[in-house]
């Protein structure tokens, strides 16, 4: 099966004093095996929520109110907590923005690596601490043996980044998710970040999803992308195609609002601003910053259609007729 | 609205800078009990040289963007410039006067004219206090105005950066990213400053919402006759908003240009390095592959030579002498032995 | 970016109706905080709601069991002790209260400067503190009563001294974490003087864990009252005030007059019960940063 992920109807809420935030409205995504798929939106637009909701970490107030999550196959609301903590560990693993918060500041790094390889893979303390110098190395990490010993804060940011990937790969597994791991980090690393990433995919044949709200960034990494705007996913095609062709009015202005340092281009904000996610529009929830809006788009959700093979839009007012 | 790339007319009488910044020098001294015990062995006190002999001029109306990675001190010219920090040697000449030399009192009748948008929104907004009354105190502090006309200025700076004005009412956390963003913007301007030092005011923002903020600042500073330090690592935006640019690497400004220039013909490896590191977006485009091996090296301590050299993929012997700005044609300059 | 929704501000009536239910969130500190305003009012009102005035001498009923016309029973005076305890709370709310509010104003302006000055100030003052704070509070209090004389004033004054140390330390502390802050440097760029900084910029976001602390301490200080009136010291007999009311019981315990003894120390534990209940409530109450958030 190339299916490794899939999210259908999802719907996510949280509760609050000013009312309930519909922060994820009945999004269908799916992650084939061994690709990167991005994930890409503003900040608010439910992408976050999204890979905590497939590790299943929705706390209150938020929960879940609608759609399955089935991974290779099993519905991920079935297991057990128990079953679940060891997919978590095991099979899908997260790596996050700000390594250096994420990493335990008074355990050396090389033990924290080491623990793993413990509790999820059985080995003894001496194979593990061998298998942690391995993975140091594979993660480009030079002088692993001293870097090993030392603590979160004795690191660079990219240098914890690296560590979080090896940490994060240690138990070997299927699906990683990737939430802005290169935000906050300079330019010049945060590059290497991404080929190393997208290198231990291929190494490890590991799916990637990358969360990010760059776009640059995206068209370097990924395979597909999948595009969400106030909660709702509008677009999911293949890199060339978002990049190319989009489709999607959303995708568009996002596509035109970037600066770029490639072209003499002109660079134009995207009008209006994310709606509130408690009083959301009841159908589409672009519709009071789209051109192209017509009256079905204020009355029910456009439905994720395939418009081409591999290219799913969300959207009424556009018109594509077939190739 | 749209922007295309900003042509720039050459001011034709004045061409005195409104700002010139020689030499300016920021050390930090190391305390701890390390730098007690390189002391005692007869040892200098160590220190973190963040700053290390920068000059450069802006003139009135212009941006000048100073560019740089973490680490690269500039942040610290630019909270010199603000007088955050006093520095340690230098001058900083404003419209003629001498600032480093004055000290907190005699520097204070020029914060009308010299202000700062923070590079946190969120950080840089007082939690407890609301938009309007963060905006309204520049003015309280520097001018005479009425409580009624205070508003009725708050009101059209709120219009000036496109907030509703019902938005003054709200705190910091009540407001996105990009309207605390704005909230900063108009409290720098409130005075009607004539120079604005902008500490990365993008960074924080997503993506998306950068291009807004670029047109508005653009729109302000023709609009209300400013000049800009821009301060950023961000170069899609720094070619969007700035006609010169000086690249900084740990504390010395190592290539000056012109935007167009310095990012279509980069001489200093580290700006190469540093254009190849912006992600495109495009995936069939390919990156320069140019890459700096290794990891910025900590500013306390340095040898004399070029700072670049441990990870400079063209490094040669001639790299472990001392290098300095050399103009190499007009307006145009670099410190590096190779060009 | 963080991955909490944005929710928008709300108009006058939400915005009670959220502080509403908040408040009823916390049942706990909900309740303490209508105790400590029942007992208020019945302070306030004193006058008005005591069934007799607070020295009404009537031999015939001396030492009276709890009864229709005594609803708590009577003293060796024929006082009437609901009164009495009644009237009494005025004495023991008010400088309760004003002490602390002293005590907090001097803490908190004290620690403020020596906190954004820093340096020797700073370490003097520090070291200041440790002293003060070396001895047992109550300990502390004794001493300063016994020297100043009995009265209620140097009561307080006594109260007070001994809480000006923690508030100046925990002002401090805050003062040190908030001067790093962007905020404090945007306001020192917009050309805000010192001394504006301190008080209009910076303080106000040190005072939430002073104000958990505070209603912690006017418990304390109810007790520490109580306490040296009980052993003697500061406020005297026939003041009525629940420490003197306790420690004249005490003397008839033995011949089995057990109202005497039982009820004003219930009215002490009570109130500082409720004291120590209150503080997070309160404290949420008026952080603005949890306005819609939960």
């Amino acid at each position: 099966m190339t299916r490794l992920l899939t999210i259908s109807d999802l719907s996510v809420a949280f509760d609050s004093d000013t009312g309930t935030v519909k922060a994820v409205d009945h999004i269908n995504l799916d992650i084939r095996r061994r690709e990167v798929m991005g994930l890409v939106g503003e900040s608010g637009s439910g992408k976050s929520v999204t890979a905590l909701a497939i590790l299943r970490l929705i706390r209150r107030p938020g929960r879940i109110t609608s759609g399955t999550i089935r991974f290779d196959g099993v519905d991920l609301a079935t297991l057990s907590e128990d079953e679940m903590r060891h997919v978590r560990g095991a099979r899908i693993a997260m790596v996050s923005q700000t390594p250096r918060t994420a990493l335990n500041p008074v355990i050396p790094v090389g033990r924290q690596i080491a623990r793993l390889f413990m509790l999820h893979g059985g080995l003894s303390r001496k194979d593990a601490e061998t298998r942690t110098l391995e993975m140091l190395s594979m993660v480009r990490i030079p002088d692993p043996a001293r870097r090993a010993q030392q603590y979160a804060h004795q690191l660079s940011g990219g240098m914890c980044q690296r560590v979080m990937i090896a940490m994060a790969l240690a138990t070997s597994p299927e699906l990683l998710l990737a939430d802005e791991p290169t935000t906050g980090l300079d330019a010049s690393i945060a590059v290497r970040i991404l080929d190393l990433l997208r290198e231990m995919g291929e190494k490890t044949g590991a799916a990637i999803l990358f969360i990010t709200h760059d776009l640059g960034v995206v068209a370097e990494i990924c395979d597909r992308v999948t595009v969400m705007h106030a909660g709702q996913v509008v677009e999911s095609a293949p890199v060339r195609t978002i990049f190319h062709a989009p489709a999607h009015p959303y995708t568009r202005a996002l596509i035109r609002s970037i600066p770029r340092l490639d072209r003499e281009v002109a660079m134009e904000p995207i009008p209006g601003s994310v709606p509130s996610l408690v009083t959301p529009p009841p159908g589409c929830r672009y519709i009071d910053r789209c051109r192209f809006a017509i009256e079905p788009c204020g009355l029910s959700r456009p439905p994720l259609n395939a418009i081409a093979p591999d290219h799913l839009l969300a959207c009424y007012g556009y018109d594509r007729a077939p190739a | 609205m749209q922007l295309r790339q900003i042509i720039f007319l050459p001011a034709t009488d004045m061409i005195v800078p409104l700002l010139e910044v020689r030499n300016l020098r920021m050390h930090f001294p190391l305390g701890g009990l390390t730098a007690l015990l390189s002391q005692l062995r007869g040892g200098t006190q160590p220190l973190v040289r963040a700053v290390e002999n920068v000059s450069f001029d802006v003139a009135a109306g212009e941006t000048l963007a100073l560019v740089g990675e973490s680490g690269c001190g500039k942040s610290t010219v630019a909270r010199c410039l603000v007088r955050l920090l006093d520095p340690t040697a230098g001058s900083i000449r404003y419209d003629g006067n001498e600032l480093a030399t004055l000290d907190g009192a005699g520097f204070a009748p020029f914060r009308r004219q010299i202000q700062m948008v923070f590079q946190d929104p969120t950080a840089s907004l007082n939690p407890r206090l609301t938009a309007r009354r963060m905006i309204e105190e520049p003015i309280m502090l520097h001018t005479e105005l009425s409580s009624r006309a205070r508003r009725e200025r708050v009101d059209e700076l709120l219009d000036q950066v496109d907030l509703g004005r019902d938005l003054g009412n709200r705190y910091a956390h009540e407001l996105s990213g990009g309207q605390r963003q704005r909230v900063n913007i108009a409290r720098a301007i409130a005075t009607n400053p004539r120079f604005v030092v902008l500490d990365e005011p993008t960074s924080a923002l997503d993506v998306s919402l950068r291009s807004r903020a670029i047109l508005l600042l653009e729109k302000l500073r023709s609009r209300l006759g400013l000049s800009y330090l821009f301060i950023s690592h961000d170069l899609a935006t720094v070619r969007y908003l700035a006609n010169r640019v000086a690249v900084m690497y740990l504390g010395a400004i190592v290539e000056t240009g012109t935007t167009d220039e310095v990012f279509a013909r980069p001489l200093h490896p580290y700006t190469r390095a540093l254009l190849a590191s912006v992600p495109v977006p495009d995936p069939d485009l390919k990156r320069d592959k140019f890459t700096l091996s290794g990891e910025i090296p900590s500013p306390i301590d340095m040898d004399a030579g070029c700072r670049l050299r441990g990870r400079c993929p063209l490094a040669q012997a001639v790299c472990a002498q001392p290098v300095a700005l050399r103009e190499v044609a007009p307006g145009r300059a670099v410190a590096c032995h190779l060009v | 970016m963080s991955t909490r929704p944005l929710s928008p501000p709300s108009p006058l009536r939400a915005r009670s109706r959220m502080a509403w239910r908040r408040i009823r969130r916390n049942p706990v500190s909900f309740a303490a905080l209508s105790v400590i305003a029942l007992i208020a009012l019945a302070a306030i009102l004193a006058p008005l709601i005591a069934p007799y005035g607070p020295d009404e001498p009537d031999a015939a009923a001396a030492l009276g069991a709890p009864s229709w016309h005594h609803w708590i029973g009577t003293d060796m005076y024929g006082r009437d002790l609901f009164s009495r305890i009644i009237f009494a709370a005025r004495i023991d709310l008010s400088v309760a209260f004003v002490a602390t509010a002293c005590a907090l104003a001097i803490g908190a302006l004290a620690g403020a400067a020596v906190g954004y000055r820093g340096g020797w100030v700073d370490d003097i003052a520090m070291r200041g503190v440790d002293s003060i704070m070396a001895f047992p509070a109550f300990v502390l209090a004794m001493g300063i009563t016994a020297a100043l004389g009995n009265s209620t004033v140097n009561v307080a004054i006594a109260i007070a001294i001994t809480q000006v140390p923690s508030y100046l330390r925990l002002i401090r502390g805050e003062m040190l974490r908030v001067r790093e802050m962007e905020y404090a440097d945007a306001a020192r760029t917009v050309g805000n003087p010192a001394w504006r900084i301190v008080l209009i910029h910076l303080l106000p976001n040190c005072l939430p864990p002073l104000i958990v602390q505070s209603t912690l301490a006017m418990g304390f200080a109810l007790l520490t009252m109580a306490s040296l009136s009980f052993i003697g010291l500061g406020i005297q007999p026939p003041q009525s005030e629940w420490g003197v009311m306790t420690a004249e019981g005490a003397q008839q315990i033995v011949t089995g007059e057990w109202w005497l003894f039982l009820f004003p120390g219930l009215a002490v534990m009570i109130t500082v019960l409720s004291f120590n209940l209150i503080g997070d409530g309160v404290r949420d109450l008026l952080d603005p940063r949890m306005r819609g958030i939960r």
